[in-house]
């Protein structure tokens, strides 16, 4: 490798978005400069963005998918409100994704593609010189990735439809350099992956180095940056997703509890991650039944509870519309059952890849009948682990169904992860009932959970199902008294999950003006705009709900210390018709349902107008 | 190691109080499953009755085994959980034409094409009987019901078909009204190793009275019934006719044929009679047999196993690879998984050094 000879200048963080049509490869690029940055030392988050549509119509604005990484040497909680650098590969992507950069951000061009046809389809004028506006506004590259891409490939006996592919390799080529990064570890993953395809693997590290090389050489840059290591924790660290992080948190509750671990479900966007990693683990005793629907998913689910296993189907929100009858009948089963739900924008179909957090309303209440279920919400894609072993644990340990909230961000968004110690993951509590004389199906213990025999205990024998029964012996009986019991202990069961839970942590200001009450993905924005809220002498303090249903014990007396409650949620304000009805208390809600995460700079000015200035 | 019980039917009669209409068809066959059960040398903890909704699906609480009555339509979906969770369990889906063809048909189609090892009992009994009188999808052309006045609209659905062209192993049909051939038919089902469809012709008394009557009455019975045996040829009407087949241009065609009172072997004018061949793997035959009387109208219903053929089931099969997986890379370990892919670490020292 050439040695820079360019100035170097340190940043504190940085905010990169890779954007380009659909088949350009922006979803890979971006995860390799995420990798590289986290083997480097620091903090990062990620927010991948794409169509539904598997391949738009080329060069189109519909097809446009773009992935954004911000790497810090401080400890972040957000992929970040706007870019510091926009690496646009054609004029679709350019225009949907120009808005977002900062004043005086860098802006990369793949000159190549900004050509008539491409100008068109985007919606430009053929012969439109579409950077004249921005001049003074952003420090533009024009870079002809394409024909740099051909010719550093020069000779290889390829396709130039296969070469011209390698362009993304040479455009993150580049941004390493731009950027002090080292090319080993996506060097090290192209010959794990191409390693049995020798010219392709020659041609995308080619491109590679070009790109890099490109970078150092030509006078156009006039410095390169440095991110320094963040000062995070000290541990074993790995990047992963949501999604990567529920899978291994089920496969870490079926070790907790001993139980072997069964997963029916059926594909849907966001969720279907889920189903192709817990696939991988048949070593691990880790079913996975890809049923013929979402409600064969989650009836193979029920089955397998039933028969004694750790049970969970996977789904998002058109899935639990179809789900619903099923859960009903764990409800009054009293089986112990996990369902995920990946939300995603609704209603109907509605917008299968972007997030939302609109289905809390529709777990809590989207059945027939008094049907009370605890809900939790994972806040982060690492947390992603613990808040799957916390629905296992309170599904198993209290016989009942859970609904576990993750939404498209903290699916697909990644972050470092710092790994657990294996001993401070505390075992699942799960004793099936064997004793003939003194088993009965609904004899409860203190939690009020139900015993459990499955199918094969002797003298056990016993059968349920969806209609009303007596406590106890679990007989059929639709009697008025017997339901109204029934009702209520359904009802205490679940209530009774908010005793075992330990006290709220409250980040920030213990009391003071304002309490952000947030649940879910918004985690990491409330938390940067609570920080920076404190820095500039508020008093702020932020609670981050794990469990939905039931809500912890101490939240009225948190709230209480505050003058306003504030909940920011990505929905029309769900957990804040809760709250206001529950609690009696006058809280406010922010609320944005466009599609994108909040702005941490969004949240910090509209409690601001609660706040007053200072 | 303990003395396997010696089971009895009353060790399969649930406390309870059987709440079926009396004179209905289903209490004929909780007689015969009870029947049967003890002879199968499966030990009691280990049957599992899984139903959905209507008359039948009430068929687990009469049953003093573990049971499950689950929601309309689903109770395939239930079932396979159950087995793939643990495939020792014998495990019995009752079912019904609107549970099992209406509301659950999908459920029916897939359950039967993995070959998930479950005995399927589908009470016919042509109508919808729990929610008091409507037409359901085997209720003849031009019924009239509650919901029908003018007539059904709807082609009817025939069981054993769909069952054989979903790909089913085992299919079989008999008669509730018929004990003896219904435990035959029954036992057959319980030692087929896959999904074994077996379809119960149910009369519902209140609501649908005599849909099977033919095949019941003395004068008509002999006529309507084609009573299936292995390796024999298919005689009916007191060994006086039997099914041949025959080519209609390039369709393949079924067709009657008296036996010639002089010949006692399966031979008349040149053709010969069809012999029952269940275990046949080619699925054609049993297929255009268990049209007979139903779509191919003026010929015999063809009763008993049309359809018996070992292929891997489901469960086996995921068993197998799960046993694969295992031996070449050994059981799972937890941290290694959790600490596998790219890890870094950051110690006190490299947080020292800073960049």
């Amino acid at each position: 490798m050439v040695t820079q000879e360019k100035p170097k200048e340190i940043l504190s963080s940085v905010t990169i978005r890779f954007c380009g049509d659909s088949g350009d490869g922006m979803q890979l690029t971006g995860t390799q400069f995420t990798n590289t940055s986290a083997l480097f030392g620091n903090d990062i988050s990620t927010y991948p963005n794409f169509p539904s549509e598997i391949r738009a119509p080329q060069g189109t604005l519909a097809g446009v998918s773009g992935f954004q990484i911000h790497f810090s040497s401080n400890n972040i909680y957000t992929a970040g409100d706007s870019l510091d650098v926009l690496v646009a590969m054609n004029p679709a992507a350019f225009k949907t994704n120009i808005a977002d950069l900062k004043q005086n951000g860098i802006l990369i061009i793949n000159e190549d593609a900004f050509n008539g046809g491409n100008l068109k389809k985007a919606g430009f004028k053929e012969d439109e010189d579409v950077f004249a506006k921005y001049a003074d506004k952003y420090r533009i590259y024009k870079v002809p990735v394409t024909k740099l891409t051909l010719a550093a490939l020069d000779g290889l006996d390829m396709m130039a439809k296969a070469k011209e592919r390698c362009k993304n390799m040479f455009a993150l080529g580049l941004t390493y350099w731009i950027y002090s990064r080292s090319l080993d570890s996506t060097i090290e993953w192209l010959d794990s992956k191409f390693g049995k395809k020798p010219d392709i693997l020659e041609a995308n590290v080619r491109a590679l180095k070009a790109g890099y090389n490109y970078g150092n050489t030509v006078e156009i840059f006039q410095s390169t940056y440095e991110v320094p290591k963040a000062k995070i924790e000290p541990g074993v660290y790995r990047n992963i997703t949501g999604n990567q992080a529920i899978s291994l948190g089920f496969v870490a509750a079926s070790e907790l509890s001993g139980r072997p671990l069964f997963l029916g479900s059926y594909p849907i966007t966001p969720a279907t991650d889920i189903l192709q990693e817990l696939s991988k683990y048949k070593n691990f005793g880790a079913k996975t039944f890809q049923a013929e629907d979402e409600i064969a998913g989650i009836g193979s689910a029920v089955g397998a509870a039933f028969a004694g296993q750790l049970a969970i189907t996977t789904t998002s929100g058109p899935g639990i519309a179809l789900k619903s009858e099923f859960m009903n009948l764990a409800v009054i089963t009293e089986l112990p059952l996990v369902i995920a739900d990946i939300q995603r924008g609704g209603p109907s179909t509605g917008l299968p890849t972007k997030t939302e957090q609109t289905d809390l309303l529709q777990v809590l209440y989207g059945r027939n009948g008094e049907s009370p279920i605890p809900v939790v919400a994972a806040a982060s894609p690492s947390d992603c682990f613990f808040a799957a072993i916390e629905a296992c644990r309170i599904a198993l340990e209290h016989m009942t169904p859970v609904v576990l909230l993750s939404d498209t961000q903290i699916a697909i968004g990644s972050e470092p992860w710092k790994l657990p110690e294996m001993e401070t993951l505390k075992p699942i509590k799960v004793e099936f009932s064997t004793d003939a004389e003194t088993f009965a199906p609904y004899k409860r213990d203190e939690k009020l959970a139900r015993q459990w025999a499955v199918p094969g205990t002797p003298g056990c024998e016993h059968t349920i199902g969806g209609l009303e029964k007596e406590n106890i012996t679990g007989k059929v009986n639709l009697s008025p008294d017997v339901h109204d019991e029934m009702v209520k202990i359904r009802a205490e069961k679940v209530r009774l999950v908010a005793d075992t839970l330990p006290p709220s942590e409250v980040f920030g200001s213990q009391s003071g003006d304002l309490l952000f009450l947030g649940w879910g993905s918004t985690y990491g924005v409330i938390r940067t705009a609570t920080e920076e809220l404190l820095a500039a002498g508020y008093k702020v303090g932020q609670v981050h709900l794990r469990h939905i249903n039931p809500l912890p014990n101490d939240l009225a007396e948190i709230m209480s210390k505050f003058k306003y409650v504030v909940l920011p949620e990505l929905n029309s304000g769900q957990l804040l018709m809760i709250i206001r009805s529950k609690f009696l208390v006058d809280a406010k809600g922010i609320n944005q349902i466009n599609t994108k995460p909040f702005a941490v700079a969004d949240l910090v000015s509209r409690a601001k107008e609660f706040l007053g200035d200072k | 190691m303990t003395q396997v019980k010696e089971l009895t039917k009353a060790d399969f009669v649930s406390e309870g109080d059987v709440k079926w209409c009396p004179g209905c068809g289903d209490y004929a066959i909780l007689s015969s499953v009870q029947a049967v059960l003890p002879t199968l040398g499966i030990p009691k903890e280990n049957f599992c009755f899984i139903s959905g909704i209507g008359c039948s699906s009430r068929f687990p609480y009469y049953m003093n085994t573990y049971g499950f009555h689950t929601i309309h339509g689903r109770a395939p979906t239930v079932a396979s959980g159950v087995k793939m969770a643990n495939p020792d369990l014998s495990v019995w889906v009752v079912t019904g034409d609107g549970d099992g063809l209406s509301i659950g048909g999908n459920h029916t189609i897939h359950m039967i094409r993995r070959n998930m090892d479950l005995k399927v009992l589908l009470f016919n009994n042509r109508i919808y009987g729990l929610t008091k009188g409507q037409y359901s999808p085997t209720s003849e052309k031009g019924k009239v019901t509650k919901t029908s006045l003018y007539g059904s609209i709807d082609n009817p659905l025939n069981p054993v078909a769909f069952a054989i062209a979903s790909g089913a192993t085992f299919a079989a049909r008999t008669n509730a009204a018929n004990p003896k051939h219904m435990q035959e038919v029954l036992k057959a089902a319980a030692d087929h190793k896959g999904t074994a469809f077996v379809e119960i012709f149910q009369n519902c008394n209140i609501f649908n009275d005599g849909a099977y009557a033919k095949y019941l009455d003395k004068d008509t019975k002999s006529e309507e019934n084609l009573f299936l045996e292995k390796a024999k040829p298919m005689l009916f009407s007191n060994d006086t006719k039997g099914i041949i087949m025959s080519l209609d241009g390039a369709n393949p065609r079924l067709a009657v044929e008296e036996v010639n009172p002089s010949d006692n072997t399966v031979s008349v004018n040149g053709n010969k009679f069809l012999v029952h061949d269940p275990d046949n793997e080619d699925h054609a035959l049993a297929y255009l047999v268990s049209q007979l009387g139903m779509t191919i109208e003026g010929m015999p219903t063809a009763m008993g196993v049309l359809r018996a053929v070992r292929k891997p089931t489901y469960d086996e099969v995921l068993y197998e690879q799960e046993a694969q997986a295992k031996a070449e890379r050994g059981p799972g370990s937890l941290k290694k998984l959790i600490y596998s892919s790219d890890t870094w670490t950051v110690s006190e020292e490299s947080l020292a050094a800073g960049v």
